[in-house]
């Protein structure tokens, strides 16, 4: 570190006179506006981001009633209806229904599935949901093990979907 | 009998704990003056008996010794033996004990060799220490009791979790913990000088060790973690803003933030309230990782205790050990004099910047940490996710990248922006060209544009330190620095380049067929079953060629663990110099074919090796540190000596 001595010459007096005529209370003034100021805006900042980029969970019901916009990342949970699930001829995409006792959803995701993703067990999907009505999967969340379960899916699996339906109420 | 010992060890420490509480406290007024002189030798023992306790719970695991619960639950015999050994801190008791342990040797090390403060104060601080640790003491013995026998006694044990059979996992959480729990040290040495009013240089310097030790523990670990997930997980991420992720993230940003500002009171005895203040953040960020990781609030590999006690316990210790040093701040703050004074355009100004910024980037992944929680309990389900991180982080990261180029050339108290004009020229020259080539040649994402540009001019500006001194006669303090700060740059460097130039490959393929992933040809050979030690597996034996080159033979494997029962992939990975080709087998589609997915990460490395950069950096600083430190004890001692000598 260049701990040159403060008292050598500084050249071009960019440097502020703060050194001399401020009072050190003052500057401490001055650093404690400067710090709350920038934490505060932050706040803001994290508050409005939080607003705009949350992504929501829905159950089929939900984005029935009120589709989320196209462009907006959510997480679409509920379970994999028995006998939808098909592979198309790629080979590596997959589309099935998620439903939760009133309502379905159609999902296409292509990927590796995690590997307790299997027809009527539970299933958190993160996605955006097309204009055409598909939930287009980027990502699925299966119940792992008894020990790492997506927290959406905890009550599913043993109560059946409609009673998320109700608790998300 | 090892656990009736561990669990006695324990309950013995956690009364040393509280005698050190209550000396160190008499010790400080006039009548008790007497009790002062056992504060040290008391934190000493209460470390060695914590360790012991420790180690008896390992014994016990290796023994797999059955008829202790924790083992039955946690551990398997037919476990290879380090797993085993890591089975005693892989589960919610083993690591509240490593948590106490550590505590307790971080005590009871600052209780043998700091010696550079007035005796009030580090009684103060050690009585500090004990106060926390009797928090935990009192969580572990009356909620947590790693030693709990069970009859009757289970013919054969549960199994770790098959996520956690992993050797860099094995030694991740003893890693994280010194750091989490070093920083301990930081909190009860900024109650210790608040008590005392002795907020200065002086603390600032004891307290810096201390600080850089746990940052050095806590960098590695999180960089460790990052490569655990990058290749255990199989999704290819290096970094997913998992609450559990975050939880390590803010710890170390608040300790980031310390570390800078006590080198400003070190160095210029100024922002001494701040510091002050950042101490007890630090550890609180500790705290509240543990309680949101440990309390089952959520759900996740990590999260072992899912028992809501366990949680309004960690909470309730939470709340005294942060209120109570807020409130002790908030009385004593006013007291703290003022600082000295400097010119915005300074070394401090530079350093006061970068501490807002971290803090800023602090309150961003905080807010974000919490928000889903706050949100459930009022009914809403929302998770947070890249789109709120990324942008905000950056937001603050950005300038703050930007003034750490300039900010290590700026002379303390009052400098001048044109002096450092010249040297600079070299790395915005670097950068501008950086910035020209990529938007001409490649259509980038913003924040990786950005981050390219940002990592080519750091990487330059971080050694301009360096420039125009003797290098034999460089203090190792300013060789850590430069270290550090080029560490950011090397780890920014991958992670924009792996942002921006990873090429993804998805397909399902017959044995002998053929996929190109960016420079690779991969062709799969065959797939078939493999046993290990308490797992089977399907492994693919793909042959893999960079440019036409001698194809390389990877096997890739999704396997099934049977104690507990569970499904692992098993990515495989080749690491060039310029990246790393990363393949993982998924299922079998009906008709004979296999999916593969294939990433090719150009510089991903690069993540890893400049954590594992910052990380040396503070080691560097930490050894020129301790070194001067200790240079000067025996320079005064000698003086003393001769002084004596004459004096006879």
């Amino acid at each position: 570190m260049p701990c040159a001595a403060p008292k050598s010459a500084v050249t071009g007096a960019v440097a502020s006179n703060m050194v001399s005529t401020i009072k050190p209370k003052h500057q401490r003034l001055v650093l404690l506006v400067i710090a709350l100021i920038a934490l505060i805006g932050a706040g803001l900042l994290a508050a409005w981001g939080l607003r705009s980029q949350a992504s929501y969970f829905y159950v089929p019901s939900d984005i029935r009633a009120d589709p989320p916009d196209p462009d907006r990342p959510v997480r679409l949970g509920g379970m994999v209806e028995k006998g939808s699930l098909k592979t198309e001829a790629d080979g590596v995409t997959i589309s099935f229904v998620v439903g939760d006792g009133k309502e379905r959803v159609p999902v296409r995701f292509r990927g590796i599935v995690p590997s307790l993703f299997v027809e009527g067990s539970g299933v958190v999907a993160e996605g955006k949901l097309a204009a055409n009505g598909i939930f287009i999967a980027d990502n699925l969340l299966a119940k792992h093990d008894e020990k790492y379960v997506p927290r959406e899916l905890q009550d599913m699996t043993q109560h059946q979907a409609e009673q998320v339906v109700a608790e998300t109420r | 009998m090892i656990a009736e010992f561990g669990l006695v060890a324990l309950w013995l420490a956690a009364a040393l704990a509280g005698l050190q509480l209550m000396a160190g406290a008499l010790g400080l007024t006039s009548r008790g003056e007497g009790l002062a002189g056992i504060v040290r030798p008391v934190a000493v023992v209460q470390g060695v008996l914590c360790l012991a306790s420790f180690l008896a719970l390992i014994v016990l695991f290796c023994q797999t010794d059955l008829s202790v619960k924790l083992v039955a639950m946690n551990s398997h015999s037919a476990k290879p033996f380090i797993y085993k050994l890591a089975g005693a801190w892989g589960n919610h008791e083993g690591s509240m004990l490593l948590w106490v342990t550590v505590m307790g040797l971080a005590g009871g090390f600052v209780a043998l060799v700091e010696k550079r403060l007035p005796e009030p104060t580090m009684l103060a601080t050690l009585a500090g220490q004990a106060f926390v640790s009797l928090g935990f003491y009192a969580f572990l013995l009356l909620s947590s009791n790693p030693f709990e026998r069970i009859t009757p006694v289970p013919a054969e044990g549960n199994g770790l979790n098959p996520l956690l059979q992993d050797m860099g996992l094995a030694f991740h959480p003893p890693t994280l913990y010194l750091g989490y729990v070093g920083l301990s040290v930081a909190f009860s040495f900024a109650i210790g000088a608040l008590v005392t009013r002795e907020v200065g240089p002086a603390f600032a310097r004891a307290m810096r060790p201390w600080v850089l030790g746990a940052w050095i523990f806590l960098t590695v670990g999180i960089t460790a973690g990052s490569y655990w997930a990058y290749y255990e997980l199989g999704w290819g991420g290096w970094w997913f803003w998992d609450p559990v992720e975050n939880a390590s993230l803010m710890p170390w940003l608040a300790a980031t933030a310390l570390l800078h500002s006590a080198s400003v009171l070190a160095a210029r005895n100024a922002l001494r309230a701040w510091t002050v203040m950042l101490g007890v953040v630090a550890f609180s960020m500790s705290m509240v990782g543990t309680f949101l990781v440990r309390s089952g609030i959520l759900t996740s590999v990590h999260a072992f205790a899912v028992d809501p006690e366990r949680g309004t316990f960690i909470l309730a210790l939470l709340a005294i050990n942060i209120g109570g040093a807020l409130t002790l701040f908030a009385l004593r703050a006013a007291t703290v004099t003022e600082g000295k004074r400097f010119a915005i355009v300074s070394r401090e100004g530079a350093l006061v910047f970068n501490n807002v910024m971290l803090s800023a980037i602090l309150g961003i992944v905080l807010f974000g940490t919490l928000y889903p929680l706050v949100a459930e309990s009022m009914g809403a389900k929302v998770s947070v996710g890249p789109p709120y991180f990324n942008p905000m982080g950056a937001l603050f990261f950005v300038p703050m990248l930007i003034v750490l180029m300039v900010g290590p050339l700026l002379r303390w108290r009052r400098d001048s922006l044109a002096r450092v004009k010249a040297p600079l020229l070299v790395p915005v020259a670097l950068a501008i060209v950086i910035a020209i080539v990529l938007a001409i040649w490649s259509g980038i994402h913003v924040l990786p544009f950005i981050g390219l540009v940002l990592a080519g001019g750091l990487a330059v500006a971080s050694v301009l330190p360096l420039r125009g001194r003797n290098l034999r006669r460089t203090p190792l303090a300013v060789w850590g620095m430069v270290a550090a700060h080029l560490g950011v740059a090397v780890a920014l460097a991958g992670m924009a380049s792996e942002t921006a130039f990873s090429v993804e490959k998805l397909v399902a393929a017959r044995p002998g067929d053929k996929t190109t992933a960016g420079p690779w040809t991969v062709k799969l050979e065959r797939i078939e079953p493999v046993a290990g030690p308490n797992w089977t597996a399907l492994e693919a034996k793909l042959l893999a060629s960079y440019q036409g080159g001698k194809p390389i033979e990877i096997d890739p494997q999704a396997r099934s663990f049977w104690t507990p029962p569970q499904q692992t992939s098993e990515s495989a990975l080749i690491t060039r110099w310029n990246g790393q080709l990363y393949a993982v087998l998924g299922e079998e589609a009906s008709d004979g074919r296999w999916q593969l997915r294939l990433w090719w990460k150009p510089f991903v490395t690069l993540i890893w090796f400049g954590g594992l950069l910052i990380a040396f950096g503070g080691l560097l600083a930490l050894f020129g540190r301790v070194a001067a430190d200790v240079r000067r004890i025996v320079a005064r001692d000698k003086i003393a000596y001769r002084r004596e000598r004459q004096g006879r």
